[in-house]
C-alpha cells in the first residue's frame, strides 16, 4: 500500500487541478456520452494546450530544417530545437547538452545503446542483467544482443509485492556481468525501485547502468549525476509531450567511444566515397531530418511540467493512488498486483472470474479509458500467475471525482458478471 | 446498462461465461489444435473426436474474455454432431455475422443461439475474441499443427 506523506497533504490546498484540466483541450472530450475520464497516463498522456501551441507555431511560422540552411527560417528552428536539448539538459541536470540525443522514444533509445555500447563491450560468455519487471522493450533488445554475441541474459527475480529482490541481484553480478539495465518505476506495477542502490552496486564492479525511465520521468525528480547512471531513457509522450521523439542521455565518455548508431545526414562532418567522418556529438546518433516540431513540443511539456512542480505532481497522484487503492481494495475478489509501499501512481488489479477485456469495454461506456492487457510485460504476468490485468493510472488532471467513477463502474461490473 | 453493451453481453454470453459447457480436455482425442491472441493473452485449445467426416465430442479449454470464453463453449454445444461439411458452413455464416458482412438485417435463424453475438459486430476489436476459438477448430478440424494467432 503506497504511504501516506505529509507533503501530499500540505501541497492539496495550492494544488488547483481545475485550473488545471482547462490546460488539456481533449479533457472536454465525450466518450459513449459521458465526459471523457482518462486514466490511462502510463500509456500515453494527454497534451496541454502550451504544448500543442508551440507544436503548431513552429509548423505555421518557422517549418525549416535544422542545421544546414542560411536562411532566417531555418536558423530560427535550429535555435528552437537546440533550446529544447538545454531544456532537457536541465531537466535532468545533465553535465553537457552534448550528451542529450533525440531518439524516437525509450525503445528506440535502448536499441541504440545495445547496438553501439552493448556491441563494442558484450562479447561470448559475458553476462547482462534485466529484471523480471521490464517492459518487453527493455528485454529484447538484450536478448538480441546475447544471441548475436552469445552472451548470457540473467534477470533479477521479484517478490510477492512487486518488488526487485535486492540480494539476489547482488548474487547475479559476476565478473562477466558487462552491463545492466533496468526500469525506475514499473508500468505494470508502479513499483519505485531502487536504482540508485543498484548503480552503486554495480559501480562497485565497474559495470555501466542504464535506467529505462519512461514511467518516471513525469513522477520523479531525475538528477542523473546524482544518481550517477551512464545511460537514461525516456519518452516524450509520457510526460505531456508529443509521441515519436524521446531522449537518450549518456555520460560523455561513453558516447565518445561509442560507433555511430545509424549512418546519414547531419551525423557527419566529412564524406567521401573512401571514408566518413562523423560529426561531433550529439549529431553523431542524430541522422536525417529529425522531428523537430516533436523536440520542441518535448521542450514545452517539460517547461509546462517544470511550471507545476513534479513534486507537486507526485504528491498529487500519490493522494489519487491512495485514494483509489482504499476504495478498490474491498471490492468483491479484487487482488491488486503490486504492492510496493514505493508506488508511482499506477494501480494493476485483476478481479476473480473476470476477464480484464471485460472490465475495460464496460468502464469505457462508463467514459473510462483504463488499460487492460499484458503492458508488454508478459513475463511478469506470467510471475504474478494472471494473463492480463487492468490499470489504472494517474496523471496531473486526474480527480478524485474520476476514482469515484472509477471505483462505481468497478461495482457495476461486479453486479452484472456475480 | 447502455443499449449497445447489453447487445454484446446478453444474458447466454453471460451465462456461458460464467459456467461454460464442454470445458475439459479430451484425452482419446483425434483432432487438436490450439489459438493464441498475442494482444491479449487469450488462449484456446480445442479438442475434437472425429469419426470419418463426424464430430462425435468437442471441448475446449484455455482463458480469455467471455465473448471468447461464451463463444468456445457455445461453438462445442452447437457443433457436437455435425458433419466436418456443416461445422465450416455454420463457422463461415458466423463469421460474416461478427465481421458485419451480412447486411443490416440479416437472416441467422440457422444460427440458433449463436445470433447472441451479432453485438460483436459493434465493437471491431472484440471480434478477435469471438472468432478465435471457431479458427481454431477449423484448424483442430484439419489437424493443423501450427497455432492459430490472431491479432
Amino acid at each position: 500500500m503506497p504511504v501516506k506523506n505529509d507533503s501530499a497533504i500540505i501541497q492539496k490546498s495550492i494544488y488547483n487541478v481545475e485550473k488545471i484540466r482547462k490546460d488539456f483541450p481533449i479533457l472536454q472530450t465525450f466518450v459513449h456520452g459521458k465526459p471523457l475520464v482518462y486514466l490511462d497516463n502510463a500509456a500515453t498522456t494527454q497534451k496541454p494546450r502550451f504544448v500543442i501551441d508551440r507544436i503548431n507555431h513552429y509548423y505555421e511560422k518557422i517549418n525549416a530544417n535544422i542545421h544546414r540552411g542560411v536562411h532566417a527560417l531555418s536558423q530560427e528552428a535550429t535555435e528552437e530545437f537546440e533550446s529544447a536539448r538545454i531544456i532537457i539538459k536541465n531537466f535532468i541536470n545533465a553535465l553537457g547538452k552534448n550528451e542529450i540525443i533525440f531518439t524516437r522514444g525509450t525503445t528506440e533509445s535502448i536499441n541504440l545503446v545495445a547496438s553501439t555500447f552493448g556491441k563494442i563491450n558484450v562479447h561470448e560468455g559475458d553476462e547482462i542483467i534485466i529484471s523480471h519487471m521490464e517492459h518487453h522493450s527493455n528485454i529484447v533488445p538484450w536478448q538480441m544482443l546475447c544471441k548475436e554475441k552469445n552472451a548470457v541474459l540473467k534477470v533479477i527475480p521479484v517478490n510477492d509485492s512487486g518488488e526487485l529482490i535486492t540480494e539476489e541481484f547482488v548474487k547475479l553480478i559476476s565478473p562477466r556481468t558487462k552491463f545492466i539495465s533496468v526500469v525506475y518505476a514499473s508500468n505494470s506495477l508502479g513499483t519505485v525501485n531502487p536504482v540508485k542502490t543498484i548503480i552503486d552496486i554495480a559501480h562497485q564492479n565497474g559495470i555501466p547502468v542504464l535506467i529505462d525511465a519512461a514511467q518516471a520521468i513525469n513522477h520523479i525528480p531525475i538528477d542523473v549525476q546524482e544518481l550517477d547512471c551512464d545511460f537514461l531513457a525516456f519518452s516524450g509522450h509520457k510526460i505531456y509531450g508529443p509521441t515519436g521523439i524521446g531522449i537518450l542521455y549518456g555520460k560523455i565518455n561513453h558516447l565518445e567511444a561509442m560507433p555511430p548508431y545509424m549512418g546519414g545526414g547531419d551525423m557527419i562532418s566529412k564524406v567521401t566515397f573512401e571514408e566518413t567522418t562523423y560529426n561531433e556529438l550529439p549529431h553523431k546518433f542524430e541522422a536525417g531530418t529529425p522531428d523537430i516540431a516533436g523536440a520542441i513540443g518535448l521542450g514545452a511539456a517539460i517547461e509546462y511540467v517544470k511550471k507545476i512542480g513534479l513534486d507537486n505532481i507526485a504528491a498529487h497522484e500519490n493522494e489519487l493512488l491512495m485514494t483509489a487503492t482504499e476504495s478498490i481494495s474491498d471490492l468483491k475478489g479484487l487482488r491488486i498486483i503490486g504492492t510496493s509501499k514505493n508506488k508511482i501512481g499506477v494501480l494493476s488489479f485483476h478481479l476473480e472470474n473476470i476477464h480484464p477485456h471485460d472490465v475495460g469495454t464496460f468502464l469505457d461506456f462508463e467514459g473510462v479509458a483504463i488499460r487492460t492487457g499484458h503492458h508488454c510485460t508478459q513475463p511478469l504476468m506470467k510471475r504474478f500467475g494472471v494473463p492480463a490485468t487492468s490499470r489504472a493510472s494517474f496523471g496531473l488532471y486526474n480527480t478524485k471525482e474520476e476514482v469515484s467513477i472509477l471505483v462505481n463502474g468497478l461495482k457495476k461490473i461486479l453486479e452484472v458478471f456475480g | 446498462m447502455d443499449q449497445e453493451l447489453r447487445e454484446l453481453y446478453q444474458q447466454v454470453i453471460l451465462d456461458h461465461n460464467k459456467s461454460p459447457r464442454n470445458f475439459r480436455k479430451i484425452d482419446k482425442h483425434t483432432n487438436f489444435a490450439e489459438g493464441f491472441n498475442p494482444l491479449c493473452g487469450d488462449n484456446v485449445d480445442i479438442y475434437l473426436i472425429l469419426d470419418e467426416d463426424k464430430i462425435i465430442d468437442i471441448s475446449f479449454q484455455g482463458s480469455g474474455c467471455a465473448i471468447s470464453k461464451a463463444s468456445a463453449s457455445l461453438m462445442t454445444s452447437i457443433l457436437k454432431g455435425k458433419t466436418v461439411e456443416e461445422a465450416e458452413k455454420i463457422f463461415n455464416k458466423f463469421h460474416l455475422l461478427v465481421t458485419d458482412k451480412l447486411g443490416d438485417n440479416p437472416d441467422i435463424e440457422d444460427l440458433g443461439k449463436l445470433a447472441v453475438f451479432a453485438g460483436v459486430r459493434e465493437f471491431p476489436a472484440r471480434v478477435k475474441c469471438a472468432s478465435l476459438a471457431w479458427h481454431t477448430m477449423i484448424n483442430a478440424l484439419h489437424n493443423k499443427n501450427e497455432k492459430v494467432v490472431t491479432e
